[in-house]
């Protein structure tokens, strides 16, 4: 699997390749940088983080965390001493200001300046917010630590909970605030929620959950605007009628964090565009995690992924490539894979849907909230949904990896239980 | 090398399976056994994947 081959600090050096530049402190920048060193790279390696603290983990702050039930330094992706291991220079609390590939520096909004002779790119994305919010106590977005503790205090005081979009995170948010018996209103805006990630069926499937459990869902509502005077009071919708709220959480997706980039010569486009070694179209520039669009063989497709096991395995790859550079680099392909924890469900997620694709219940049933749904796309097995039954999830990872028919999948399906 | 999970720390979400399933196995209790704790040497780079990619940082590898 390695794509680096022998020596290989010695290939980069002969590639001119001395100091190293990771902007993003994140799951996807970390992997990266202990990928440089594990493939051999014993230059100079810059990690440029815009938060304060030392990489940490996302996924706990929509579940354990926000819930009390783990403590915010528990999030800590690597204990500090692993970064002297890894001789890495932080330059942490930085944000990224500007780029300049043809010099091949780096601005920061410190007003330093970090050299490279190969840059990768990890900045991730930040949470969308509402045209028009205005400046109230208690609207929160959900991305950082500091978003999650903020919440958690916030629902310590056992406020009404109003979640305006029924995506993942929207989901985790309920589903804990629930769990610490808050009132809970989700707004989403269209009829179906999680429809562009799991098809409509499924959607469905994942609505049923909240209501089972005490939300209030409100599907295909417009949000209009936020009333209050400091504080957040109500949600207006479109539809005339209001929400009364105490906290308000805002989870109606993220977008690439790239507005540093413009004008630097890197391609744009829903993320910075790669190719499918996730090479960008400055030579010497890379990018992995949620800021990059790359080529996925694996589907014949752009896409962006947003998820924590391919910031890891991009973080990974993109390291690799650029140390093995344009000739041996090889194509990151993967199956996307993802994870939610809802009340006392796990989700799984592998593969990647399509709305228009063909959906059928494999294993289990949807009522006993243990099931496998499995999607097919022209002839192939293309993803696979699982409530409570990761066993079999993740054996379809396998499969949809290696190609597998949609007949074959279903003809085998029952062999596997 | 021997294969140690916290389970403590496991959260069952199986990706370890999925990327050694001749070590590492969810079974339908949803909790995560391994098949074979002391795996021969010349698969420790997929055992050290499973490691990199567990989200809840429970597996590591210990040398005897």
């Amino acid at each position: 699997m390695p794509a680096v081959t022998a020596a290989p600090d010695l290939d980069a050096r002969r590639a001119g390749l001395d100091r190293i530049a990771i902007v993003g402190a994140s799951l996807a920048g970390l992997s990266a940088a202990e990928a440089l060193r594990e493939a051999g790279f014993e230059g100079a390696v810059t990690l440029v983080g815009a938060e304060a603290h030392l990489p940490y983990d996302r996924p706990p702050l929509s579940k354990q965390v926000l819930a009390g039930d783990r403590d915010g330094q528990s999030t800590a992706l690597r204990i500090p001493e692993r970064y002297d291991e890894l001789k890495l220079d932080l330059l942490l609390g930085r944000a990224a200001a500007r780029l300049d590939a043809t010099a091949g520096t780096l601005e920061l909004q410190s007003g330093e300046s970090v050299g490279y002779d190969g840059l990768i790119i990890a900045t991730g994305a930040s949470p969308r917010t509402l045209p028009a919010t205005p400046e109230l106590d208690g609207i929160h977005t959900l991305r950082t630590l500091e978003d999650c503790l903020a919440l958690r205090r916030e629902f310590e005081a056992g406020p009404r909970v109003a979640v305006v979009g029924a995506g993942f995170i929207g989901a985790e948010v309920a589903a804990v605030a629930r769990g610490r018996g808050l009132d809970v209103t989700v707004l989403e805006a269209a009829p179906v929620p999680l429809e562009r990630a799991i098809g409509a069926a499924m959607g469905r499937v994942c609505a049923a959950l909240h209501t089972a459990h005490g939300v209030d869902l409100r599907l295909g509502v417009a949000v209009e605007d936020f009333d209050g005077s400091a504080r957040i009071e109500r949600v207006r919708l479109g539809d005339g009628s209001s929400i009364e709220a105490d906290v308000v959480v805002v989870g109606v997706g993220v977008d690439p964090n790239t507005a540093w980039l413009e004008g630097s010569g890197l391609v744009l486009d829903n993320g910075i565009v790669c190719d499918a070694t996730c090479a960008t179209n400055v030579p010497g520039i890379f990018a992995a995690g949620d800021v990059a669009s790359w080529h996925n063989r694996q589907y014949g497709e752009q896409m962006r992924v947003e998820h924590w096991t391919n910031a890891v395995e991009q973080g990974r790859a993109a390291a690799r490539n650029l140390l093995a550079g344009p000739l041996a680099a090889e194509p990151f392909s993967s199956v996307p894979y993802f994870w939610s924890n809802q009340y006392d469900t796990r989700i799984q997620f592998v593969g990647h849907a399509r709305p228009d694709d063909e959906v059928r219940v494999a294993h289990g049933a949807v009522d006993d909230d243990r099931f496998v749904a499995l999607y097919g796309r022209a002839g192939r097995l293309v993803a696979a949904l699982g409530f409570n039954w990761a066993r079999l999830v993740m054996g379809y990872r396998a499969k949809i990896a290696e190609g597998i028919g949609w007949d074959e999948a279903l003809d085998g399906a029952a062999s596997l239980e | 090398m021997n294969i140690v999970v916290d389970f403590d720390k496991c959260d069952s979400n199986a990706i370890c399976m999925g990327v050694a399933p001749k070590y590492f196995e969810v079974k339908d209790d949803n909790f995560l056994y391994v098949l074979d704790e002391h795996p021969p040497e010349d698969v420790r780079s997929l055992i050290e994947d499973a490691v990199r990619q567990c989200p809840t940082g429970a597996i590591s590898i210990e040398d005897d």
